[in-house]
C-alpha cells in the first residue's frame, strides 16, 4: 500500500474522533476520560483483549465481503440480514438437523449451512435485481428487516429451547461448538478463520480473471460489456459471494461466541460491516485494522458507557462519522 | 370488534400519512437528481425533536416545526457529503441512517435518563372524527408539491436538473441550488414524516422507532412511478395493509406476532418487485454535476 494510500483512511479517523470529541463535550461528557475508558474497555486486561479479537472476526468477514461486493459496484446493504439468515439456518443444522453428528462433521456442516444461507439471502436479492430490476440497495435494506423478524419467529416458534421457557434456541451440543483456539478463554478457531478468507477474497479480486471481471464491472458496466463480460452475471456472483460471507460470520457467532439462537444476536455486526469495507478503501486486506478498530469500539463501548457514563449506541455515531468522512474525503470522488 | 369498520379507515389514513409526505420529500429530492437513501434517518431525526420539543412546550405546533427543521439539519449534512463532496449517495445515506440511531438514541438517553419519569408527547387531536390536522397538512403537501413540480418554472428547472444535468445548465439552470434546495426541502418533509409519527400515532419516542417507514417511501416512489397522486394510491394501500394487519393483533388471531410484523417489508419487496423494472427514473439520478465554464 502507497503512502498516499494511508494517509486518507488515517486522516478520516482522526477526524471522526476530534468530531466525536466534540460531540461527547456537547453531550456533558469528558471526551478524554470517555475514550479512555474506551480504549481500556477494548484492550485494558486479557479478557477485554479476547473480547475485542472475537468481535473481530464477524466484521473481518462482512467487511471482505462488502469490498468485493463495492468494488463491483454493487450496493449490498444486507449484510445483518443474511448474518441473520445464517445464524437461523446454522443453529437449525445444529440444534434440530443433526445434533447427535461427530464434531469433524458438525462443525463443517454448521458452518457451510450458514454460509449457504446467507448466499442465497443475499441470491434473493441478486434474482429480484436480475430478474425484475429491483434495485439491490431496497431489497437488501427490506431483507434485513424480514431475517431479524424471522429469527424472532423462530426463537419464539420452531427453534425454541424445549423448555419454552425463554425466546431462545437449546444450547448448541458441544459438537457443534468452534473449538478455542489453546490458551485461550473466548478466542475460537472462527477468529483465525476470519483472518484466513480476507487473504483468499484478496487473491480472487486481485489475482484471478474472475476478480478483473467483477473489478472491470465496478469500473465501467458498459466498457465491460464490450470486453464481453456480463454485468448481471458478476452482480449475481458478488452478492452470493458477500451474503454467503455474512451468513458464515452468523454461523461463527451462534457456534463460536453465543452457543444459541436469541433475538438481537447482533450489535449491527452488518452495517458496522460497510464501515469496515469503506475505511479500508474496499481492499479485502485494509479491512484487517479497519476490523481491528471498529471491534475495539464495539468492545469498549460498555466500559465507556460503565466508567464515563456515555451510551454504548454513541459509537455508531463515530461509524457514521468514519464512512462520512471515508466517502466524502478519503475515497476518489466520482465524476460525471 | 369486527375486522372491519369506520376505525379501519381513519388507521388507514394514520398509518399512510407519515409514508406519504416521506414519500414527498424523496420525490422531491430524486426529481431533483439526488437519490436520498437517508430519509430513514431524516425521519428519526425529526421524531426525537418533535417529542424532546413537544415535551418540554407542549405545543403541537412548534414540535412540529421542530421536526421539520431537525430534518433539514439532517438534509443538509447528507447534501454537504453528496452534494459539495460528490460522495456516493447510497454509501452517504446509510451512513446518515446510522448517525441517526446512534445520535438519537445517545441524545434520547442522556435527555431522559431512566429515573426521571417520562411525560407524553403533546396529541395532535382529529378536528372531525378522522379528520386530523396532519391528515390535512399531508393532503396540501402533496397538491403543493405535485403543482409546483408540474406547473412551476421553478419546478420546471428541477425537473431539468434531475433529467438533463448539463441541458439545463447550459441553459441557465442552476443545478446545484436546484439539489440543494430539493434535499432541503425533502429533509424537511421526512422531519414532518416523524413528527407525525410522535404528536399523532405513538405519543412517545422509541429508539429506532421509524423502523423502515423511510425505505417503505422510496419504494412508494418508485411504486407511483414518481407522480404525486399514485405515490398517495401507494402509501394508502400500505396503510391499509398495515391497519389491517393491527386489527389481525388485536383480534388475537393465531399468527405469530414477528410474522406479522414482517408483513409491511414483504409487501414493500412484492411492489418493489411487480413496479420497480417498469419506471423510468430520472435520467441524471444519482449523477454528479460538475458546472464546466
Amino acid at each position: 500500500m502507497r503512502r498516499a494510500e494511508l494517509v486518507a483512511p488515517v486522516a478520516a479517523i482522526l477526524a471522526a474522533l476530534a468530531l466525536s470529541a466534540l460531540l461527547l463535550l456537547l453531550l456533558g461528557a469528558n471526551p478524554v476520560d470517555a475514550l479512555g475508558a474506551l480504549v481500556k474497555g477494548a484492550f485494558g486486561d486479557r479478557l477485554a483483549l479476547e473480547n475485542t479479537l472475537v468481535r473481530m472476526a464477524p466484521l473481518l468477514l462482512i467487511g471482505a465481503g462488502i469490498s468485493i461486493a463495492f468494488r463491483c459496484g454493487v450496493w449490498n446493504i444486507g449484510g445483518e440480514g443474511q448474518l441473520y439468515a445464517g445464524a437461523l439456518v446454522a443453529t437449525w443444522v445444529a440444534t434440530r438437523l443433526l445434533p447427535g453428528a461427530e464434531a469433524v462433521l458438525l462443525v463443517p456442516l454448521v458452518l457451510l449451512a450458514g454460509a449457504a444461507a446467507g448466499a442465497l439471502w443475499g441470491g434473493i436479492a441478486a434474482g429480484l435485481r436480475v430478474g425484475r430490476g429491483v434495485s439491490e440497495v431496497l431489497s437488501t435494506i427490506l431483507l434485513n428487516f424480514i431475517a431479524v423478524l424471522g429469527v424472532a419467529w423462530a426463537v419464539h416458534g420452531p427453534l425454541q429451547e424445549l423448555s419454552g421457557a425463554y425466546p431462545q434456541s437449546d444450547t448448541f451440543p458441544a459438537a457443534a461448538r468452534l473449538p478455542m483456539l489453546p490458551g485461550s478463554l473466548r478466542v475460537h478457531a472462527g477468529v483465525l478463520l476470519a483472518m484466513v478468507l480476507p487473504v483468499a477474497i484478496w487473491i480472487l479480486l486481485f489475482r484471478s480473471a474472475a476478480g478483473l471481471r467483477l473489478r472491470a464491472v465496478g469500473l465501467s458496466p458498459e466498457a465491460s460489456r464490450y470486453a464481453g463480460i456480463y454485468p448481471l452475471r458478476e452482480t449475481v456472483r458478488v452478492l452470493l459471494i458477500s451474503g454467503g460471507l455474512a451468513g458464515l460470520a452468523g454461523a461463527v457467532e451462534v457456534s463460536g461466541v453465543t452457543g444459541r439462537l436469541f433475538e438481537n444476536l447482533s450489535p449491527g455486526y452488518g452495517f458496522t460491516g460497510i464501515a469496515v469495507a469503506l475505511l479500508a478503501r474496499l481492499h479485502p486486506l485494509g479491512v484487517l485494522p479497519a476490523a481491528l478498530l471498529f471491534a475495539a469500539l464495539a468492545s469498549g463501548s460498555g466500559a465507556m458507557q460503565r466508567i464515563a457514563g456515555v451510551p454504548a449506541v454513541t459509537v455508531q455515531v463515530i461509524e457514521a462519522f468514519v464512512i462520512f468522512f471515508s466517502v466524502g474525503f478519503a475515497l476518489p470522488r466520482r465524476n460525471g | 370488534m369486527d375486522l372491519f369498520d369506520l376505525g379501519l379507515v381513519f388507521a388507514t389514513l394514520r398509518l399512510a400519512a407519515p409514508l406519504a409526505a416521506a414519500a414527498m420529500g424523496e420525490l422531491l429530492a430524486e426529481r431533483s437528481g439526488v437519490l436520498n437513501i437517508g430519509i430513514e434517518g431524516m425521519m428519526l431525526c425529526g421524531a426525537l425533536a418533535a417529542f424532546a420539543i413537544g415535551t418540554a412546550t407542549g405545543s403541537p405546533v412548534l414540535a412540529s416545526l421542530a421536526g421539520s427543521l431537525t430534518g433539514v439539519a439532517a438534509a443538509a449534512l447528507f447534501a454537504v457529503f453528496v452534494l459539495w463532496r460528490r460522495a456516493d449517495p447510497i454509501v452517504t445515506g446509510t451512513a446518515l441512517n446510522l448517525f441517526a440511531l446512534g445520535a438519537t438514541g445517545s441524545a434520547y438517553r442522556l435527555l431522559y435518563p431512566p429515573e426521571v419519569p417520562l411525560s407524553d408527547a403533546p396529541a395532535v387531536a382529529d378536528w372531525l372524527p378522522g379528520l386530523n390536522p396532519f391528515v390535512v397538512g399531508t393532503a396540501l403537501l402533496v397538491v403543493g408539491v405535485g403543482a409546483f413540480l408540474s406547473y412551476t418554472r421553478a419546478g420546471l428547472a428541477v425537473r431539468a436538473a434531475g433529467e438533463r444535468a448539463e441541458a439545463a445548465h447550459s441553459q441557465g439552470v442552476r443545478v446545484a441550488a436546484a439539489r440543494w434546495g430539493c434535499t432541503l426541502a425533502g429533509g424537511a418533509c421526512a422531519g414532518l414524516a416523524g413528527a407525525m409519527l410522535v404528536l399523532w400515532i405513538s405519543n412517545t419516542f422509541v429508539e429506532g422507532m421509524t423502523s423502515g417507514r423511510g425505505f417503505v417511501a422510496l419504494a412508494l416512489v418508485l411504486f407511483g412511478g414518481y407522480r404525486p397522486g399514485r405515490i398517495v394510491l401507494g402509501a394508502l394501500l400500505f396503510g391499509a395493509a398495515n391497519a389491517l394487519q393491527f386489527r389481525l393483533q388485536a383480534l388475537g388471531l393465531e399468527i405469530p406476532y414477528a410474522l406479522l410484523l414482517m408483513t409491511p417489508y414483504l409487501l414493500t419487496l412484492l411492489v418493489l418487485a411487480l413496479f420497480a423494472g417498469r419506471v423510468r427514473a430520472p435520467s441524471d439520478l444519482a449523477r454528479p454535476f460538475i458546472a464546466r465554464e
